[in-house]
């Protein structure tokens, strides 16, 4: 009982004090092409951009990935954000990343997080997982789960970040 | 306790200090909690509970400073949910950690997870829905003295449930991995098309022996059992244009366990992938061989706790539940296999691709045991304290344990209906569940599933699955299936969903319904799903690992949430 009001405790000075300007952590991902790079490193030219928890065996990742696929030309364009999608497979299905984002014919940067530290230190339960960072790379709105619509409400948060940063 | 309270204290205090302008920092965390009620159904085989409420829940907070972090993760099984181990009765602080980074150094100390290549030789992970979780508890060092360079150090100790593991004789896990890639070291290679990273580990397990006996040809021998068990590992990653080739290599020493039946042959494996890959085009091919890779921070520990390293299962991943019903998992004894996939996108405005475009993917896989023959003929194999087995590196053994065929069909008819056609073929050897020398499972598996915008933000789903095979009167063996799910989305928050699944090809037990009805809520990052019904017992496999869930009947609540 007293941990767990000890728990509470903490939960509430972390509510109270939950800042706005909550950025990427520190924590060194590899590219599809076997570079290292720290997350605190992911930008756009200080445009928004979108990070997407993803795993090639998650059934709905898929789905919002290919449907922003169709969107992403479009999405560029008009407010020229970047979409990060991280990858969480381990070694067992790491290896059908490269083929999957290329058959599938994806333009994202794609990332891989094989060990999930990304995925554990932005508290991402489970995938997919949306977040939005604005063009100082401040995380700005996030959303767990992806139903078919989901990728309306994201680029509605992306155009109010730029029409904001304008 | 009087430590966490410590690192409690010092958290509040530098949040205070945070809205005194004094020290910067930020907070974050997640949360889950998933509660189950559970009645007794004689015909499903779900038994009474007699606490009536179960919950699993756990929270982790994280606090940056700038280069500093620290985190807590609280965790609660009151009492464990049905599947999980009863060891994991309980609540408190089962993680804590503190981080330092500087310049090319990262310092660990407290609970941390690490991996080094595949994992051959070390990982450690957690996996909240499948009760796994074997994080170290000590210290780590992360050095990028330069460009490309990665160095690590790891040393502790494996958590076993609530253990206090510093008052066990649970192993001492040390170890290290260099990490080059070759690119990103030398300006020269920096602008060429190839790609070349190499790597190494070495990890060692501190354990007492304890004090066994074995008989081998009529004479009992005490046996002399090494206290500190090494492995090594090396690996290569090439890419060149649309090639790419992984390639790791282990080997571990003398590791007499029980798991292996004590026998001191020593343990070897190889992972190996391949792939072609272009724009519209995914080619990859994987091939494993697996000879007595058990390794534990604990000799007689058998089951998913306290593993030192991760030997990923070479086959597909299924999304569906018909296709999951029958999963693979490694034999750690020993095994070698095969999988193939070929993922391909038929151009939009061809005759095959239509409007849209069609993807195709073909996967493969078949994975058998490894060639074992007798040291010598007295000696029969996996004698106790012997070599064991001989066995030929190349050759194949004779026993299949899973072979599986999937093709899957990705279409879209127009910007407001998306549907995917799955067939699958699968050979299982009941072996891969535990249970050996059953006769095989041979099933064929059909899945259509469809998903139409209704308007701009809600769509249905609906989903059919046929699992065919004439294999029964076995637990795990009862006989054909359908699947029938429907889905209502609405707006991005809310969502209902129906399924039945029923085993209406049982002939020698009942043709029963597992029903199940959901309802959810998702506000940005928190999530609230409420479902009634019957769950079939069976595995359920996230990541590569699988656990036993029992059959259950009721009331389910899942709360997760971020910040």
């Amino acid at each position: 009982m007293k941990k767990i009001l000890i728990l509470l405790l903490g939960i509430t000075f972390a509510a109270n004090i939950m800042a706005q300007d909550v950025k990427l952590p520190n924590v060194s991902v590899k590219t599809l092409d076997g570079k290292t790079i720290n997350a605190q490193d992911f930008s756009n030219d200080g445009k928004p951009f979108v990070v997407c928890f993803w795993a090639t065996w998650c059934k709905p990742c898929l789905m919002e990935l290919n449907t922003m696929a169709e969107y992403y030309e479009e999405w560029q364009k008009e407010t020229g954000v970047k979409i990060y999608a991280v990858s969480i497979d381990d070694s067992r299905t790491s290896g059908k990343v490269l083929p999957l984002v290329n058959s599938s014919e994806w333009d994202y940067e794609v990332i891989l997080d094989v060990n999930s530290e990304l995925k554990r230190s932005m508290g991402v339960n489970n995938p997919p997982h949306t977040f939005v960072c604005n063009g100082k790379g401040e995380i700005v709105w996030q959303h767990a789960s992806y139903a078919l619509g989901d990728e309306q409400h994201l680029i509605d948060v992306i155009r109010k970040i730029t029409v904001e940063e304008k | 306790m009087k430590k966490i309270v410590f690192l409690i204290f010092i958290l509040v205090l530098c949040l205070q200090g945070y809205s005194q302008g004094i020290f910067g920092g930020k907070v974050t965390g997640s949360f889950q909690l998933d509660m189950q009620v559970s009645r007794e159904d004689s015909v499903i085989g779900s038994q009474n509970v007699s606490e009536k409420f179960l919950s699993n829940g756990f929270a982790n907070i994280l606090y940056t400073n700038g280069d500093f972090s620290a985190g807590i993760r609280f965790e609660s099984y009151l009492n464990p949910i049905l599947g999980f181990a009863p060891q994991y009765k309980g609540a408190g602080f089962a993680n804590r950690f503190a981080s330092y980074k500087k310049d090319f150094l990262e310092i660990t100390l407290g609970n941390y997870y690490e991996q080094f290549g595949n994992g051959l030789i070390f990982r450690s992970y957690f996996e909240p829905n499948l009760g796994l979780d074997n994080a170290m508890d000590g210290i780590r060092i992360v050095a990028r003295p330069l460009n490309g360079i990665t160095v690590k150090g790891i040393i502790g100790k494996q958590r076993y449930y609530w253990d206090d593991i510093w008052k066990t004789d649970n192993g001492l896990v040390r170890g290290g991995d260099v990490d080059l890639a070759l690119n990103d070291m030398f300006p020269f290679m920096a602008n060429m098309v190839t790609r070349i990273g190499i790597g190494g580990s070495f990890v060692s397990v501190y354990e007492k022996a304890p004090v066994e006996y074995a008989t081998i040809n009529d004479t009992l021998y005490r046996l002399n059992i090494p206290e500190n068990i090494g492995a090594a590992a090396f690996r290569l990653d090439v890419s060149h244009k649309a090639f790419n080739l992984f390639a790791e290599y282990a080997q571990k020493g003398q590791d007499p366990n029980t798991q292996n039946k004590y026998i001191y042959r020593k343990g070897e494996a190889l992972f190996l992938t391949a792939g072609y890959s272009v724009k519209g085009l995914g080619i990859s091919v994987a091939a494993k061989r697996i000879d007595n890779m058990n390794f534990k921070s604990r000799r007689t520990e058998l089951g998913n706790m306290l593993s030192v390293n991760y030997l990923p299962a070479i086959t597909k991943q299924h999304a569906y539940s018909l296709m999951a019903m029958y999963p693979y998992a490694t034999q750690v004894n020993g095994e070698m296999g095969l999988q193939a996939d070929v993922m391909y996108k038929i151009k939009k405005g061809t005759l095959l691709g239509g409007k849209y475009g069609v993807d195709v993917k073909f996967n493969y896989s078949r994975i058998h045991s490894i060639d074992r023959q007798q040291i010598d003929e007295k000696t029969p194999l996996y004698a106790k304290g012997t070599e064991g087995y001989t066995s030929d590196f190349f050759k194949i053994g004779d026993d299949l344990y899973f072979e599986e065929l999937n093709f899957e069909l990705g279409k879209k008819f127009s910007n407001d209906l998306k549907t995917t056609f799955m067939y699958s073929y699968q050979t299982f050897n009941p072996i891969a569940s535990g249970h050996e020398g059953f006769p095989f499972v041979y099933a064929n598996i059909f899945v259509l599933d469809g998903t139409y915008r209704l308007a701009k933000t809600s769509s249905v789903r609906a989903e059919l699955q046929f699992l065919f095979t004439d294999a029964q009167g076995e637990e795990w063996a009862t006989g054909s299936w359908c699947q029938a799910t429907l889905e209502y989305n609405l707006g991005g928050k809310w969502f209902a969903a129906l399924t039945d699944q029923w085993n209406y090809g049982n002939e020698t037990g009942d043709k029963t319904h597992y029903y199940n009805v959901s309802i959810g809520c998702t506000i940005n990052t928190t999530r609230i799903q409420l479902s009634y019904g019957k769950q079939r017992k069976g595995i359920m496999c996230i990541g590569g690992v699988c656990r036993e869930v029992p059959a259950s009947n009721g009331l389910f609540a899942t709360i997760t949430s971020s910040f």
